[in-house]
């Protein structure tokens, strides 16, 4: 016995030099201690205590949409319309009302769409599907989508202020003239004092200057324009001269021809506009489906949630589609910080040129041009001059974010991209229940037979490896409950399926481990030594073959779709998870329960008794000894 | 416990063993025909493409008091296709697979059904899939098999050797056949699930069979230090030696697995878990057997076509004969008490000859060595062993 007692002291210092975590095993057992502590101690701060779970397991809806590649345009699929196709949709989700859906890219085609249960799954699908229609509507009458009337009030005062003391003439024209078209309008008494507290609300947000409200520009031109109004709209300096004539004639022109024959439709509209209801979810969701399925030839009523106002707008009178391009700039020449500039094909530029210089001889809110995305109004700017060119710009209190929506909203139309359902799944929470029920009983199974195996087959031993298993199983869960919101992970049939196979990784490790002690053991050392020679070599052929699970389940992350994904970052998260346990926990265990009696001794029930493994008796350990341990250690 | 751990300890010291190596033609004969078997069932059979490679729906109920026969007439006026009813477990709940509808046919078809079931339409799960979705994931897979492959050949390589590496892949894509022939021939439905258990083999697979390459690694480092051992004797022994390793490992990984095939298709009645499960199961027997018994032969083949490995074993096989010259008469006795301890024919034969050499250098003549066998193998074993 004093060959191997020298060996150990020779392994152990070798070993205290290289890795002090071997050495001391105290220190890598407080370690993973103190990693679990602080793993679970989140878990219970975040209040995040279990995983979050996917649509399969939880009940829900979940839609995969793929993008078809256009026949001319086959670059067309790349990150950037992805994700703005995410924007866009999630928008059309969320204006649902959908509590917690989820949407994102997935691969290099794919959008998915989770909507949880107990939101109408049926509509979802309708908006998540159907191509949006983008186009510019001149607006006929604005209105309040506030019904009460304290902030009618309130507004009437705003109004006064930003309409009349900051701007110039026109705005405070337009003010006036407003107010009286509207009570021309509409013969109610309620409808005029509706009308006034859309103005009011339009002023309001315009002098807090805290909202999206914009204005058109030409480019390059003086900023007069832009703050002139709330919303405003601006084109090329080069037609600056003829727009001012043009505008006179046209306008003037327009506005006649127009307010007679349509008094009696303008009337209707009206009505149309008062009952518009923009006060809920649902009721504008229920408007905006109505109004993007009308006729672009017919006049709509359409809510603008962003300022909590409603429109009556005439017909079409530029499409999406004329618009070329479209970006957000942030304006440094003039101060007014973001801008969203726009160009119009050759037909649409004419169009475009054309409705200006008609919008801009009216008054407030005639002279606002509304962009119409699926029913809705996203921006309405007003129109202070003819805009020919092709070139346009909006300006007014944009953020960096809301100008790049803006943008992408006018250059994709809609989506950038048209998908087709891929697959629509529905799941009752009663199926995920059973599924995730079922799960975690062949969970339990599993873990109990390998446990069954090792005790059987391990004995003592065993007791380390279910230690270790437990610890295992603990990372897992909190890491799991932890990524939910860190990361949008979700526990999805499959991710289950992995965790409960890398069970059986976790537990490989454990015997690649245990064998190589007991093959040290069969040589005749003592336990002792056999488990620090036993390490180095287990550490390698664990490490290699980990490295190999990792990287498939590395690549299967990297490049599949669907379900694959969550079935290989389960995968791949316990296979890391592995590494840390056996390092930080099995070893430096083995290491500590090795100077125990119970196991050093080899008792019978320690899974390592010399005599059942069939070690070379010590007698002859002894005399043949030393000459095998010295080429050894050098390897180790 | 103690007869296996006996066992290991036998196979460990190489008292007995299995001569894989030195039979590898017969195993490889075994594999090649699992091979062709799989291949023919795969193009004669084909593979039953489960509704989510076609486009489809698949509905699934909760327990209900219809009948299938009913369900089935019901999802077949409604959609107007085929539709196959399942039930799952013994409370009633079924499983209709309605294949090559499109995504409105599908909600008719599923408000047909939730109508005949007395339930509301959202508690009755669909699963509409358009006929591109199954491609796609069968491309990506497709894809991340090849970058994987490729990967791990390389890693392998570097790990190990490149002999390694492709024996390892040649045991890999073995394994992946096999299981995809098993699944034509029995006629399993292939799903998504059955795709992710096919990728999860890969990792799994290799991992068993990284585990004996490592062992091999080791007992061969010295190889062309000793004279005592051909490679493919030393390739045999390190498989001998890690060989309870390798059925432990597996048998381990496959217990969950097994679970899983048992709670999947027993209580579920089959969907997701059963079938990421019985990919898994088959992939990982034909796994556990692949690294055995083809890619350490595989290996073994290759190295001994080195210039190198081929000098040495020819140095051991003629310092060998030498050997066996010398002590020709007495031998024989003993070669075949030893060669009915493991059904090889070269690989058991050599230790014995070992022991022998060893012992006439010491002085000491036959007699001792036969009887006390144990003894005396356990002191060549080390030796051979330390390399």
């Amino acid at each position: 016995m004093a060959t191997p007692k020298k060996d150990l002291g020779s392994s152990r210092k070798r070993d205290l030099g290289s890795r002090a975590a071997q050495g001391k095993p105290g220190r890598a057992l407080f370690l993973i201690v103190l990693i679990m502590g602080g793993l679970i101690g989140g878990m219970f701060a975040s209040g995040h205590t279990s995983p979050r779970l996917g649509i399969d397991l939880a009940g829900g809806t979940s839609i995969t949409l793929s993008a078809v590649p256009d026949g001319d345009n086959q670059d067309a699929i790349n990150t950037t319309n992805l994700n703005t196709a995410v924007n866009i949709i999630e928008r059309r989700v969320n204006g649902l009302g959908v509590s917690e859906a989820e949407v994102q890219t997935q691969g290099d085609r794919n959008i998915i769409v989770n909507i949880p249960k107990g939101s109408d799954e049926q509509q979802a699908r309708e908006q998540v599907g159907t191509t949006a229609e983008l186009g510019f509507r001149p607006v006929l009458s604005a209105t309040s989508a506030q019904p009460l009337p304290e902030d009618t009030g309130e507004g009437t005062g705003d109004t006064g202020d930003t309409g009349e003391t900051g701007d110039t003439e026109g705005s405070a024209d337009t003010g006036g003239s407003e107010e009286t078209a509207d009570s021309g309008d509409s013969a109610d008494s309620q409808d005029s004092a509706g009308t006034e507290g859309d103005t009011a609300t339009e002023g309001d947000t315009g002098a807090e200057s805290d909202t999206t409200d914009q204005g058109l520009a030409p480019l390059g031109q003086g900023g007069s324009a832009t703050t002139a109004s709330n919303a405003s709209f601006t084109t090329d300096q080069a037609d600056e001269g003829d727009t001012g004539g043009d505008t006179g004639d046209t306008g003037g022109d327009a506005g006649d021809a127009a307010t007679d024959p349509a008094q009696q439709e303008a009337a209707e509209l009206q009505a149309q506009l008062d009952a518009l209801d923009c006060s809920t979810d649902e009721a504008r969701l229920a408007s905006s489906r109505a109004a993007g399925q009308a006729d672009p030839e017919e006049p709509i009523v359409a809510c603008y949630p962003d300022q909590d106002a409603k429109y009556a707008l005439g017909p079409v009178a530029v499409p999406g589609t004329d618009v070329t391009d479209a970006s957000a700039v942030y304006d440094t020449q003039r101060g007014q910080g973001w801008i969203v500039q726009m160009e119009f094909s050759t037909a649409g530029a004419g169009r475009f040129a054309d409705v200006t210089a008609d919008l801009a001889t009216q008054v407030q809110p005639m002279n606002q041009f509304a962009i119409v995305l699926d029913g809705e109004v996203v921006s309405a700017p007003s129109v202070s001059e003819r805009l020919g060119g092709g070139r346009a710009e909006i300006s007014g209190s944009f953020t960096q974010e809301t100008s790049e929506d803006l943008a992408n909203i006018l250059k994709y139309g809609a989506l950038p991209l048209s998908f087709e359902e891929a697959s629509v799944s529905t799941v009752s929470p009663t199926l995920g229940g059973e599924q995730l029920e079922a799960g975690l009983i062949a969970g339990g199974i599993g873990l109990a037979l390998v446990v069954i195996y090792m005790l059987v087959y391990y004995r003592g031993l065993s007791l380390i490896a279910v230690a270790s298993l437990l610890v295992s199983t603990v990372l897992t869960y909190t890491l799991m409950s932890l990524l939910g919101p860190a990361i949008g992970f979700a526990l999805n049939l499959p991710a289950v399926c992995g965790a409960i196979v890398a069970i059986g990784i976790t537990a490989d490790s454990f015997i690649v481990y245990f064998e190589r002690i007991r093959d040290e053991v069969r040589e005749g050392r003592s336990l002792r030594p056999a488990v620090e020679r036993a390490w180095p070599r287990a550490r390698r052929t664990i490490l290699v073959s980990d490295f190999v699970s990792f990287l498939a389940a590395a690549v299967l992350f990297v490049v599949t779709v669907g379900k694959v994904q969550g079935f290989a970052f389960t995968l791949g998260l316990t296979t890391l998870l592995d590494v840390v346990v056996v390092f930080l926990f099995t070893k430096p265990l083995m290491t500590l329960l090795a100077r125990r009696k119970f196991f050093s001794s080899g008792h019978s029930w320690s899974g390592l008794d010399p005599k059942r493994l069939g070690a070379r008796t010590p007698f002859r350990g002894a005399r043949r000894g030393p000459a095998p341990v010295q080429p050894d250690v050098k390897e180790a | 416990m103690s007869r296996l751990g006996d066992l290991g300890a036998r196979l460990y010291r190489g008292e007995i063993g299995v001569d894989f190596v030195g039979r590898r033609k017969i195993w490889y004969g075994v594999s090649v025909l699992i091979t062709v078997l799989a291949f023919a069932g795969v193009l004669i059979r084909g593979l039953h493409m489960g509704v989510e490679f076609e486009g489809g729906a698949v509905f699934t109920t909760s327990a209900t008091e219809v009948s299938v026969e009913e369900a089935r007439e019901v999802a077949e006026e409604a959609s107007g296709s085929q539709a196959l009813v399942q039930t799952l477990g013994d409370d009633g709940s079924m499983r209709i697979q309605v294949s090559g509808l499109d995504t409105d046919q599908s909600n008719a078809t599923r408000e047909a059904l939730a109508e005949e079931l007395g339930i509301p339409t959202d508690s009755l799960n669909a699963e509409v899939i358009g006929p591109s979705w199954g491609d796609q994931i069968a491309n990506k897979a497709w894809q991340g098999l090849g970058i994987f492959l490729v990967l791990v050949v390389i890693y392998l390589a570097i790990a190990f050797e490149w002999r390694m590496a492709l024996a390892a892949l040649i045991a890999l894509i073995h394994d992946l056949t096999i299981t995809v022939g098993v699944y034509a021939l029995v006629g399993f439905e292939v799903t998504p699930g059955t795709v992710i258990g096919l990728l999860t083999i890969l990792g799994y697979s290799l991992y068993d069979t990284v585990v004996v390459f490592d062992g091999l690694k080791e007992q061969t480092r010295h190889f062309t230090r000793q004279t005592r051992y051909t490679y493919a004797e030393l390739a045999n022994r390190s498989l001998n030696g890690t060989l309870v390793r390798s059925i432990n490992t597996s048998v381990v990984a496959l217990l969950p697995v097994g679970a899983l095939l048992f709670i999947g298709g027993g209580l579920l009645g089959g969907g997701m878990l059963n079938d990421i499960a019985l990919s898994l199961f088959v992939g990982l027997t034909a796994g556990a057997y692949s690294s055995i018994v083809i890619a350490t032969p595989l290996v073994s083949d290759l190295k001994s076509r080195e210039p190198e490995v081929r000098a040495q074993d020819k140095r051991v096989l003629a310092k060998r004969a030498k050997r066996a010259d010398g002590a020709e008469g007495e031998e024989h006795p003993e070669d075949e008490a030893v060669a009915s301890g493991a059904e090889a024919d070269d690989e058991p034969v050599e230790p014995a000859d070992d022991e022998s050499a060893a012992p006439a250098g010491v002085g000491a003549p036959r007699g001792p060595r036969r009887q006390p066998a144990a003894r005396s193998r356990g002191r060549g074993r080390p030796s051979g062993k330390r390399r």
